[in-house]
């Protein structure tokens, strides 16, 4: 069974159909890649995902129960965890703080301070900066504030995560470790849809990959199936191709 | 070297012994001190709540509440309309109680409304409770104001005293709670704490209230030192500025930042108004631009600051004592 479902998922502002009728599923424990060009809707689907929108039809559902309708903290709480495109942490406290906001408040059980510090502890140490505990979060590269981000998210304890553009900014030695990480956590048994731009990291470790554009979805299949797909060629990758050359 | 070393180890109960002194101050200060100088102080102490109270939700969430007039003046006339119906304990649970009901039905409305639009929003509160108010109070009640039956000094003084220190420590203990990391991080970026499982709507609406509560209690006490109120007085926007502005001068990033810039500008405030009645106002505006220009993170911000540039300095001497005899050599 999926972990998760999507079925005829719209989102319309005004008149314009940010997503448009997308059916979509997760399986359990895998890698969805998610890409498609600029305003093709993948920020907008983890927003519908997340419930920081809510849908204008169809429905969602996270193992086998619907979730739209509920809060962003109900969805957490439920098991889905997500970073943003734009990094958004909390400036005003300092890195440990902000992994620390999650192992407290992103499970339904309640759990003690001293269970909290050292989930917070071993999310940071996961990511790798676990040195970096007390820093406050501007004094971080970007890539950096990224980690944070997912350290943040997997002290939420997610069964499934959604990554925005992880890797987008980050130089190409950042890539390879921000790819190791993801592979990391799927390997700890994390389902991930993962939206992004570096097709060398989508191409790399993603066990599907569906495309999106205007909204609606074009393809879906394997890496190989994908690539050669006609369509995607044309409307995505060729245009990268032209661009490259 | 030693003593820094001494200070270091021994923080907490420095700090300890550092507060019980104040206590034993301010416990024993109506002993030595004249009626006036008690009724100055008492009122320092509801300034202090209200400041305390105020950074509490304001000072970690960023939603600048002009409201506290509202829910200070709620307190004042708690008092004013149950002053011979019921004991002055009981009043002051239920101003805190009308307070914090207020609250949370004004905390549902209007705290969706982000930045400016708070702002404006609690501070039309303000305006609309002096007008309906009055309006009530003329209407159903025949009059405009009315006296408060005066209180021993020294009494209303210890009461304060005490939910001052309740205010402190209810708001150190949110503080150091996931509560206060949850206000912290809606105050960092509400999307994200949404989004990491807290209930920010909760959150905010229930620590809103519970400030407001202590801000309703301080006006209940507040009413017999003001002896005569009415709903321009009891609802005056000057209480709504002047616990912002104290927790400004004293900083909101630590919990004791409110309350030194309360004793401050509360002294201030007394001081200045004694001397020059109307023109205070005057003088209070330009300290108040000067702190905000070149004291931004508050009084409490500076210390910080300060210890680095004392400990860059002593490091420095160090340096050059260990210096000098390879210098000669």
């Amino acid at each position: 069974m999926p972990i998760l479902e999507g079925q005829g998922v719209t989102k319309l502002f005004g008149g314009l159909a940010a997503v448009s009728d997308v059916d979509f599923h997760v399986d359990q424990g895998e890698i969805l890649g998610l890409i498609g060009p600029n305003g093709a809707g993948k920020t907008t689907l983890f927003n519908l995902i997340s419930a920081a929108l809510p849908l204008s039809s169809g429905e969602i559902k996270f193992k086998g129960q619907k979730i739209n309708g509920l809060k962003p903290h109900q969805i957490c709480r439920m098991g889905v965890s997500r970073t943003f495109q734009e990094t958004k942490v909390f400036p005003n406290i300092p890195v440990l703080q902000n992994v620390l906001l999650g192992a407290f408040f992103g499970t339904p059980a309640r759990i003690s301070g001293a269970a909290a510090a050292s989930e917070a502890n071993q999310a940071l140490e996961f990511v790798g900066l676990s040195a970096m505990g007390a820093t406050p979060i501007n004094d971080l590269t970007l890539g950096s504030q990224k980690r944070v981000e997912v350290a943040r998210a997997l002290a939420t304890k997610p069964e499934l995560l959604l990554l925005d553009e992880l890797m987008a900014g980050l130089t190409s030695t950042e890539v390879g470790e921000a790819m190791e990480l993801v592979t990391r956590i799927r390997d700890m048994g994390i389902t991930i849809v993962m939206v992004e731009h570096v097709m060398k990291a989508i191409m790399g470790i993603s066990s599907r990959v569906m495309v999106l554009n205007h909204g609606e979805r074009i393809a879906e299949g394997t890496c190989d199936e994908v690539s050669s797909n006609r369509q995607v060629i044309d409307i995505y990758l060729g245009e990268e191709t032209h661009a490259g050359s | 070297m030693d003593i820094t070393r001494f200070v270091s180890t021994h923080k907490k109960l420095l700090l300890v012994g550092f507060l019980f002194l104040i206590l034993i101050f301010l416990a024993t200060f109506p002993l030595y001190a004249g009626k006036y100088d008690v009724r100055v102080l008492t009122f320092i102490l509801i300034y202090v709540v209200l400041a305390v109270s105020w950074a509490m939700f304001s000072g970690t969430t960023g939603y600048m509440s002009l409201a506290p007039a509202a829910f200070f003046g709620l307190g004042i006339y708690a008092m004013a309309l149950l002053q011979k119906e019921l004991p002055f304990p009981l009043i002051i649970a239920i101003g805190g109680a009308l307070s914090f009901a207020f609250a949370v039905l004004v905390g549902l409305v209007t705290l969706r409304l982000r930045g400016m639009y708070f702002a404006i929003f609690t501070f039309g509160l303000v305006v609309f409770m002096t007008e309906i108010v009055q309006y009530l109070e003329t209407r159903l009640l025949g009059r405009h104001g009315q006296s408060i039956i005066p209180i021993d000094n020294d009494t209303l003084f210890y009461i304060m005293i005490g939910l001052a220190v309740v205010t402190v420590l209810i708001t150190y203990l949110i503080r150091r709670s996931r509560w206060g990391l949850a206000l912290l991080s809606i105050g960092g970026n509400e999307e994200a704490a949404e989004h990491m499982g807290v209930n920010t709507t909760m959150v905010k609406v229930f620590i809103f209230a519970i400030s407001a509560a202590f801000m309703g209690a301080a006006g209940v006490i507040a009413a017999p030192v003001l002896l005569y109120v009415n709903s321009n007085i009891a609802f005056s926007v000057f209480y709504s500025f002047m616990p912002i502005f104290m927790a400004i001068l004293g900083g909101t990033g630590v919990v004791y930042g409110p309350v030194v810039g309360a004793v401050i500008l509360g002294y201030l405030e007394t001081t200045l108004r004694s001397q020059l009645f109307n023109y205070f106002m005057l003088v209070f505006g330009i300290i108040m631009v000067l702190i905000i220009l070149f004291l931004p993170s508050g009084i409490t911000g500076l210390l910080p600051i300060l210890r680095d540039k004392l400990k860059g300095v002593i490091s420095k001497l160090r340096k050059e004592n260990e210096g000098e005899p390879h210098a000669n050599t």
